[in-house]
């Protein structure tokens, strides 16, 4: 069990001039529609709790108006809470005073918009900076830096370029290098890769993957769509009109969703290309052994030519190709059969 | 009777009444300009010492100087080598049919409101964009000064400082600021919320945000607002000179009193001319300030 880095604890967010006299009420089980019609006033979040551990990727996923990038605000407090906690390693964010909170956005946390949210009126260079030029680190200094984070995005050549000179995925490759050089321990991702089209958004996923290989930083991934979710997340919660209705690991949520709304949102999904063979696979051991073998880390779709060969058990390797267990025809039939 | 008359004639005050109503409004005004008008006056004086000194400055200096330094201002504010030509020929004519000077004092009453409005609109226009009860307390002043004919806020101003100089920058100033103001405010209100975002997001402070995002942002508007504001300082030239200033607006107050066509048509016409150039150079001055929203892509 590793840390908990970021610990969301019963928070409410209320739209309007009167929030505050109304959460009696949200707690009370009005909800979003009741509170609307009734007083007009938007709920944005109803009694969220998360925990986000550190080094990992927590994916917070929604249709639009779900709350979950009134939520991922609320890490750095650009939205201010209308009743909860929000604790960042053991530090209550919403407690900061003015200052406090300019310098844990400063050093703590790192943001990438979905509509990039780069400085038209400067170049890529500059753009990079952004963050350390706030804090006054010494130009030539965060110049290296920013070069750095440049280079390590792919981006070498278009160092002072104006951000609109760019494609969509390069611009973004920008907001990700701004976001990195201030060397945040948070990340937080709103959205990031939803503008740009799907073959540059599948790269940009492979990309932060392989950079959190190495940072191992604490990621908040926000996004809408539920391939990217559990392509990215380590971790799925999934927002429905500010409530939070499952967080789990992506084959929790696949297999057993909490309700319709993830019912609806996980049944267009492959499976097998999703699921890896040690989720459904069985300890016991298959005696004879001369079966073939699969590893445990690949995708149930890998297996599929084999029991189509007229195999009915599978051996399942680990890393070492030492064999751990066994996976059956029927069980796959059966995964597939919940379609 | 008394019912008739109640829908004939418009119920007003006595004739007495708004006698005294006036008469009382005039008086106080009057004991007010006569008590502080020298301290007001002095409040003044530095502006009134630079715009003499500036007048000074363009009229004593041999014309050459003052011709080459001009188009060598407005070929680097617009890079345009066709208006140069145009100005020189301009400032030739202007020149050769004896209005150098009359000009000279125009340009300098004409800069120094500009460089005042400047100074003062774009802090007015910040702290309206900042908030909303700011903008609708100040908007309504806007309107007034836009729309009350000028020689009516021209009665008090005359009343207080007397004729000269002074009243006739205040009563230009006073018509040119307003675009300045609003278009200050009406382009911090639309920089790209997402951008704003970002720079808050990374921890940036009030100034950070309004020097390093804002006001960036909002230049070519802003540009657009100090356009405005020299074409109505030069509106307001004719108007200015007939409560003492001079310049331009002079000759052309002589030639409507004495029927001088050629006269006036000569003065206005150079009023004209300026009016394009100084237009021209603020307009490509301020496109080339946006540059980076026009950068291709391909």
């Amino acid at each position: 069990m590793s840390n908990v880095k970021i610990k969301i604890e019963n928070l409410y967010k209320i739209f309007g001039h009167n929030a505050k006299g109304l959460t009696s009420e949200v707690k009370e089980g009005l909800d979003k529609d009741e509170l609307l019609a009734k007083h007009n006033h938007v709920l944005g979040l109803d009694n969220i709790n998360i925990d986000i551990e550190e080094q990992s990727i927590q994916v917070i996923m929604g249709l639009s108006g779900s709350g979950k990038s009134t939520l991922i605000r609320h890490i750095n407090r650009l939205i201010e809470p209308t009743e909860g906690v929000v604790m960042v390693d053991n530090q209550d964010v919403t407690k900061l005073n003015k200052n406090e909170l300019l310098e844990f956005r400063r050093n703590r946390t790192g943001m990438v918009f979905q509509r990039f949210g780069l400085f038209p009126h400067q170049n890529i260079v500059d753009n990079v900076q952004l963050g350390l030029s706030i804090k006054g680190v010494d130009k030539s200094e965060s110049n290296e830096t920013a070069m750095f984070w440049i280079d390590k995005v792919g981006l070498n050549g278009f160092e002072y370029k104006f951000p609109n000179q760019l494609s969509g995925g390069m611009q973004q490759r920008v907001g990700l290098a701004r976001a990195l050089a201030n060397d945040p321990d948070i990340l937080l991702m709103d959205e990031a890769f939803s503008a740009l089209d799907p073959l540059i958004r599948s790269d940009m996923q492979d990309q932060l993957l392989e950079l959190q290989k190495n940072l191992k930083k604490t990621i908040v991934f926000i996004t809408h769509d539920l391939d990217e979710a559990l392509k990215l997340g380590d971790r799925i919660a999934i927002l429905n009109g500010g409530k939070l209705v499952q967080d789990g690991k992506p084959e929790d949520i696949l297999l057993s969703p909490a309700d319709e709304y993830v019912t609806n949102f996980v049944k267009d999904v492959n499976r097998t290309k999703v699921l890896k063979i040690k989720t459904i696979m069985k300890d016991s051991i298959q005696s004879g052994s001369d079966c073939p073998k699969v590893a445990m880390d690949s995708n149930i779709e890998s297996c599929l030519p084999l029991f189509l060969d007229g195999e009915s058990v599978l051996s399942v390797t680990d890393d070492e190709k030492n064999i751990v267990g066994s996976v059956s025809r029927e069980e796959v039939a059966n995964i597939l059969k919940r379609y | 009777m008394n019912f008739t008359e109640f829908f004939t004639a418009f119920p007003e005050m006595s004739k007495s009444g708004l006698r005294a109503f006036k008469k009382t409004v005039d008086g106080a005004y009057r004991q007010f300009s006569r008590e502080y008008g020298d301290a007001i006056e002095a409040v003044f004086d530095p502006v009134l010492f630079f715009l003499i000194w500036f007048e000074k400055l363009l009229q004593n200096s041999p014309w050459i100087v003052v011709l080459i330094v001009f188009l060598a201002l407005i070929y680097f504010g617009s890079r345009s080598i066709y208006l140069t030509i145009g100005s020189f020929i301009a400032f030739i004519f202007i020149g050769y049919f004896g209005m150098w000077e009359d000009t000279m004092s125009t340009v300098s009453i004409i800069g120094v409101c500009t460089f005042l409005s400047i100074g003062f609109g774009i802090p007015i226009g910040i702290l309206m964009s900042g908030s909303d009860r700011a903008r609708a307390s100040i908007s309504p002043i806007l309107d007034i000064m836009q729309t009350m004919p000028s020689f009516v806020y021209l009665i008090p101003v005359v009343m207080l400082l007397g004729i000269g100089k002074i009243p006739g920058l205040l009563a230009v100033v006073i018509y040119a600021i307003p675009p300045i103001i609003r278009l200050t405010d009406l382009g911090i209100r639309e920089v790209d919320k997402e951008v704003l975002e970002a720079a808050e997001a990374f921890g940036a402070n009030r100034s950070q945000k309004l020097f390093r995002v804002q006001l960036p942002l909002a230049l070519p508007t802003i540009f657009a607002g100090i356009n405005q504001t020299i074409m109505m300082a030069l509106a307001m030239v004719v108007i200015a000179s007939m409560i003492g200033v001079k310049g331009l607006g002079q000759p052309v107050l002589k030639a409507i009193a004495n029927q001088y066509f050629t006269m006036g048509l000569l003065n206005g016409l150079a009023i004209v001319v300026l009016a394009i150039i100084f237009d021209r150079v603020s307009q490509s001055f301020g496109k080339r300030l946006q540059q980076h929203r026009q950068g291709s892509h391909e």
